[in-house]
């Protein structure tokens, strides 16, 4: 069974642990500016939206890299990025509809969330459950899926 | 069952994977016309400056990738197509037979009609091959001139400004990256370039190159003379379609394509820059000639080819570039359409600037200058042709608000993450 | 680390923008935020000086936990001198700014003299810069986040803004940060307002880094498990909020109702935390929409609020702006701008909790301000005439809205509101009418039914205060352990180490509300991790102790001395009518001079030198 991250807004409380938790697990630092995952404040909404990559099935990121730098980890189903391979075109973080590559000018290199390989900080630093690492069949995600097709110019063999 | 996949770019590569995915047992045929692996092109400025090896610029990383997917990949050029033998003839003599096949050759570089081209320290920036030249000819110090700030000189621009070679840009138009960047992106960009010590010449054409000093002396319709070790030349490409002259496929600008990536030759398809197909914003046949829209087209055709029927919707015309550490993107339609809104964020103290154009309610396209975060959800809007709804308006006052609109109306629209 | 060790210095006069080492002397004796900033305005400024003059300084302060994973590590605080009292005041708030601006890399930032025009500050991490605001004066704090936010074309800035009120000088205006979270008390916006400054914007992309990262994660893990583990932050805050103490308080018999007149409110239930969340008729809708937390906070007790739309408050023009979900009631504002004044209509309320945050105005001392005016109205002191037509009877739901409106734009009668209750009363000759403490209006608990309460307002050395010394937790909650609430034995200790203990976590960058279920014991370890030097809880309290005793000082070279410490007559002569505190007033004159001894001071309240120079001031 692939895991993956169920993102719940209505549990969520802005509170940027995780965003807190996902720098510090990639640049040693707390520094939320450089986060792969995001909240989006909908204040006037009263809705608080988690925002990640979805590491989709036939990723555009994957398919755009020039180099093979993206590749399917198979166990987990994580896109990642190589930083040995990324010559840092940038072509990935136009590809992805989703827009939650991108690029890092410090290391000359694109960054996207890996899911910490499988044990992603920003779950465990969840106070309230709305981020979660499990099944990939709970709802929500199929529907996750049917929005990224929409941004296929022709429809992804499976 | 043997597919022939003609020219071994990102084209050619996806589909001869994609063939294999859905047709274990066929024979398929990858032929390349350099005599490397196939390589990207997106790459080679990265080979300029020694960011990455010559492997680094290999398509596949794996080795044995090919054999490993039982793609025959060989070398190659092709002269002409005999569609109804469903025959290729090659450079070398031989033939090979095909049931289904593929043209990707791609497109190679304009050589622009000026006097003295044929010069030796005069080179394209194309080929892995070029590449190897101008590493040679641009050491530091050296006095290099680059003809052409498009897409393509100025990626290499900041290839040879990391070198540390004197550059002088000599470019047409009025701007830099004329035809992806408008008037204010174009001119942040060089006057960007120019503040990093790149002389920039606009609205210039060269006249003539002779014999110089350092080697070459290249000339503008000005009067200017600038002595350079090396000129690249930069002018654009056009599709390699010479072979096929008297094969009865039909051609416009590029090979014409019906949805299904097929050519007018039966069992013929083409694919990636050599083709003109479908722009996702027209909705017209065009010339798309960039990395992703050559891997969507590569996957559509080997997806048909298989006899798995799969229209294609149309690539969206998109961009990215980065020259001197200043990243630019260019989506879809920039320019805007009639009757359609349009909004800017410019903000030149910090080299920042956005541009959202607007068909009604949607976003049709956009341009960024200097933005790195969440810049593909311009992708991802105008492709999905959503109602922005009360965001529109939010957006023509504040356009740097684009991924906060993203999310919400994705939200709304297909309750993601929820 | 911890601290980014540089500061920022704004001299608004000159324009001239420095930046300096952070002393880091002055670090390992006040740690940060609330006491380091004290220091340095001890140090800078002559206590003497004019709050509204431009020899005033104001400093933004983050604490080394700002801008950290320790739960609730967001916060930041206001220092200067008072407008409201003369003494210090020192304001905290959360929200997301705070950490921003350490984020940007300062650990404070020094404003001081005056701009000779509007002007806001932008610090987007080394490029600072003092901005035009003209066009933005007259503006409300909304209306100014909005703005700033779209002329630096940047979504993900945090503004702290002022509004009208804090530019025409309403003494208990403050400095609002992301439209819904204040440093609230004293009048620090009215600071703000004196030197033209209009705004703050920060954005940074810096990180901050701890000393000891492995101790750090299982310090702050293990402080947030027993956040979450704790009754009051596990479940309490997060579903009800501050709201939680409505009726809590309530029947404890200490909730200072129609301006201390009473003890009880009959209409709490109906502006209680139970009550935000019943649907209510019209749409169906609760008043609470969601709950929100500050930055790094695990509690979150934030309410995020709408209006019934039916509700007298949102009909007619020009009230978009507060038909949408936006920062509700919590229990002070709910009790200050309800039970104070009388008044049990939730949406009342919570419209004006909005036009608060929305004019900068903090809710505790204008609605304690409103209820002493209504005390006036209906003792026959003022009338319509001088009111201006509001009808200020207790209950009047209606006047109270308007009484707001005309405060937050400082217009009207709502000029003479914006003086605070102390100056109000004394105007028409009824001093003994203003419940406050060194003309500082204070909150939510009777000191009739919790004794501990009077000692912490008498003694609070920003005037009358709950978050100096919250001995609620202990005589109530049974935080860290129950004392009986209606006897004063034992409280001058429990208040001098509530108070010890709250100037140390309002030094670190948290939230004072961790120590609803956090002893210094889970303290320590997260301070002792990010920060070099050892912070074991002896050294915190010290340091805590060390920081009372400085804001003493500079309250006394200000002319507030011991004589002000004390209480209205109204809480000393008049017994409790009802409840359990039935009969009593409070009993001050046992527990003031008990204090007076626990801290080492003289019996006119004069820190001896002996305890100067234990604590090395």
């Amino acid at each position: 069974m692939q895991l993956a991250l169920v993102l719940d807004p209505a549990k969520c409380t802005s509170c940027k642990q995780c965003e807190m938790a996902c720098a510090y697990e990639n640049e040693q630092t707390f520094n939320p500016a450089k986060s792969r995952i995001r909240i989006f404040d909908f204040h006037e909404d009263g809705r608080f939206v988690p925002y990640t990559c979805t590491q989709c099935d036939e990723a555009w990121c994957q398919q755009a890299c020039p180099v093979n730098a993206i590749t399917t980890d198979p166990a987990t189903g994580v896109k990642l990025v190589h930083d040995n391979l990324c010559v840092g075109c940038k072509v990935c973080t136009i590809a992805c509809p989703f827009g939650t590559v991108n690029y890092n000018a410090a290391t000359g290199k694109v960054i996207k969330c890996d899911l910490c390989m499988g044990d992603p900080a920003c779950a465990k630093a969840c106070p309230t459950g709305a981020i979660t690492y499990s099944d990939v069949e709970q709802a929500g995600f199929d529907k996750m899926r049917a929005w990224a097709a929409k941004t296929d110019s022709g429809a992804q063999a499976t | 069952m043997h597919y022939l996949v003609l020219g071994a770019g990102p084209a050619g590569v996806t589909a001869a994977e994609t063939l294999r995915k859905h047709d274990k047992s066929a024979k398929i045929t990858l032929l390349g016309g350099e005599p490397e692996p196939p390589y990207s092109r997106m790459a080679i400025p990265y080979y300029l400056i020694e960011k990455v090896g010559e492997d680094g610029t290999y398509l596949r990383q794996t080795e044995g990738h090919y054999e490993q997917h039982g793609i025959d990949y060989v070398h190659g050029t092709a002269v002409a197509l005999q569609g109804k033998a469903k025959r290729l003839k090659l450079e070398d003599g031989s033939e090979l037979q095909y049931d289904k096949l593929l043209i990707c050759t791609g497109a190679s570089p304009i050589s622009p009609p000026v006097p003295g081209l044929d010069r030796p320290g005069i080179h394209n920036c194309w080929t892995l091959e070029d590449a190897r030249h101008i590493a040679e000819l641009s050491q530091k110090g050296d006095p290099v001139v680059l003809m052409g700030a498009g897409f393509i000189g100025s990626i290499i621009l900041e290839a040879l400004a990391l070198k540390g070679v004197n550059l002088t840009v000599v470019e047409m138009g009025d701007r830099m990256v004329p035809r992806m960047l408008d008037e204010t992106a174009g001119n942040m960009l060089k006057d960007w370039c120019i503040d990093k010590g790149v002389r920039v010449l606009t609205s210039t054409q060269i006249s003539e190159v002779t014999d110089g000093s350092e080697g070459l002396t290249v000339h503008t319709k000005g009067g200017e003379a600038l002595d350079a070790r090396l000129l690249v030349v930069a002018a654009g490409v056009q599709p390699n379609i010479s072979f096929l002259a008297s094969s009865g496929v039909e051609i416009d600008h590029g090979i014409i394509v019906d949805q299904y990536m097929r050519t007018s030759v039966p069992d013929v398809y083409a694919a990636g820059d050599v083709c003109q197909a479908i722009d996702f914003s027209t909705q017209k046949a065009e010339m798309l000639a960039i990395q992703p829209v050559a891997v969507e087209h590569g996957r559509i055709a080997a997806q048909n080819m298989a006899g798995k029927p799969t229209p294609h919707e149309g690539s969206l015309n998109m961009n990215v570039l980065e020259a001197m550490g200043l990243i630019t993107a260019s989506f879809g339609l920039w320019m805007g359409v009639e009757g359609g809104d349009s909004c800017r964020m410019h903000d030149p103290e910090n080299n920042r600037y956005l541009r959202l154009e607007f068909d009604g309610n949607k976003l049709v396209g956009g341009q960024s200058v200097g933005l790195t975060e969440h810049v593909g959800m311009l992708r991802g809007l105008i492709q999905t042709e959503l109602d922005l709804g009360e965001w529109k308006n939010k957006l023509m006052k504040s356009p740097e608000r684009l991924p906060e609109a993203y999310v919400a109306v994705a939200q709304h629209n297909f309750n993601i993450s929820a | 680390m911890a601290w980014t060790r540089k500061v920022l210095r704004i001299n608004l006069t000159s324009g001239e923008i420095t930046t300096e080492p952070l002393n880091m002397e002055w670090a390992q004796k006040y740690l940060g935020q609330r006491g380091l900033a004290t220091k340095y305005l001890v140090e800078e400024t002559d206590p003497k000086v004019d709050p509204l003059s431009p020899d005033n300084k104001m400093i933004f302060a983050t604490g080394p936990l700002t801008g950290t994973c320790a739960s609730t590590g967001g916060r930041y605080s206001v220092i200067t001198k008072g407008p409201l009292t003369g003494a210090i005041a020192c304001s905290n708030s959360g929200g997301y700014f705070g950490p921003e601006l350490k984020f940007s890399g300062y650990d404070m930032v020094i404003l001081e003299g005056k701009s000779p025009k509007p002007v806001y500050l932008s610090i987007f991490d080394d490029k600072v810069k003092l901005r035009d605001a003209s066009h933005l004066w007259g503006k409300s704090v909304w209306d100014t986040d909005d703005a700033i936010k779209a002329e630096v074309q940047d979504p993900l800035a945090h503004v702290a803004a002022i509004g009208v009120s804090g530019e025409k000088g309403v003494l208990y205006s403050c400095i609002v940060n992301n439209k819904h979270r204040a440093a609230g008390r004293s009048g620090v916006g009215a600071v703000m307002g004196s030197k033209n400054l209009k705004a703050i914007v920060a954005r940074g992309s810096n990180g901050v880094t701890v000393e000891q990262p492995q101790e750090f994660f299982a310090a702050t893990d293990a402080g947030k498990k027993v956040l979450k583990e704790n009754a009051v932050t596990g479940e309490g805050l997060p579903a009800f909020g501050t709201q939680v103490l409505m009726n809590v308080i309530n029947e404890t018999g200490a909730m200072p109702t129609r301006n201390c007149r009473d003890v009880q409110f009959e209409g709490a239930h109906d502006i209680s935390a139970e009550a935000m969340a019943e649907p209510r008729r019209s749409d169906g809708k609760a008043n609470l929409s969601t709950n929100q937390g500050c930055f790094a906070c695990t509690i979150a007790c934030g309410r995020v609020s709408t209006i019934d739309p039916q509700h007298y408050t949102l009909q007619g023009e020009g009230k978009d702006q507060y038909k949408h979900a936006s920062g509700g009631l919590e229990y002070e504002a709910a009790w200050a701008l309800g039970s104070a004044t009388g008044v049990n209509d939730l949406d009342a309320l919570t419209y004006a909790q909005f036009l608060c945050n929305e004019h900068g105005l903090d809710p505790i001392s204008l609605g304690a301000t409103i209820a002493a005016a209504m005390d006036l109205y209906e003792e026959g002191v003022i009338n319509q005439d001088i009111t201006g037509g509001l009808d200020l009877r207790f209950g009047n739901a209606k006047a109270l809205t308007e009484a707001v409106e005309l405060t937050g734009t400082a217009e009207g009668f709502g000029v003479e509101l914006g003086l605070g209750s102390a100056r109000l009363c004394a105007k028409y000759g009824r001093p003994d009418l203003s419940m406050t403490v060194k003309k500082q209006e204070f909150p939510a608990y009777d000191p009739r039914g919790i004794q501990g309460m009077g000692l912490t307002y008498a003694t609070s050395n920003r005037g009358a205060c709950h978050l100096r010394s919250y001995t609620v937790s202990s005589e109530v909650l049974g935080i860290p352990e129950k004392t009986d609430p209606l006897v004063t034995e034992g409280k001058a200790a429990l208040v001098k180490a509530f108070q010890d203990a709250t100037a140390a976590v309002d030094s670190a960058g948290i939230c004072v509300f961790t120590t609803f279920a956090w002893t210094m014991e889970d303290i320590a370890p997260q301070v002792n991790a990010a920060c070099e030097g050892n912070w074991s809880v002896d050294a915190l309290m010290e340091v805590g102790e060390r920081i009372w005793n400085l804001e003493r000082q500079y309250n006394m070279a200000a002319g507030i001395l011991g004589d002000q410490d004390t209480l209205p007559q109204r809480l000393l002569k008049e017994a409790a009518k009802v409840g359990p505190a039935q009969g009593l007033v409070n009993g001050l004159d046992k527990m003031l001079p008990e204090y007076y001894e626990l801290r080492g001071w003289s019996t006119d309240g004069t820190p001896t030198g002996e305890t100067i120079s234990r604590l090395g001031l």
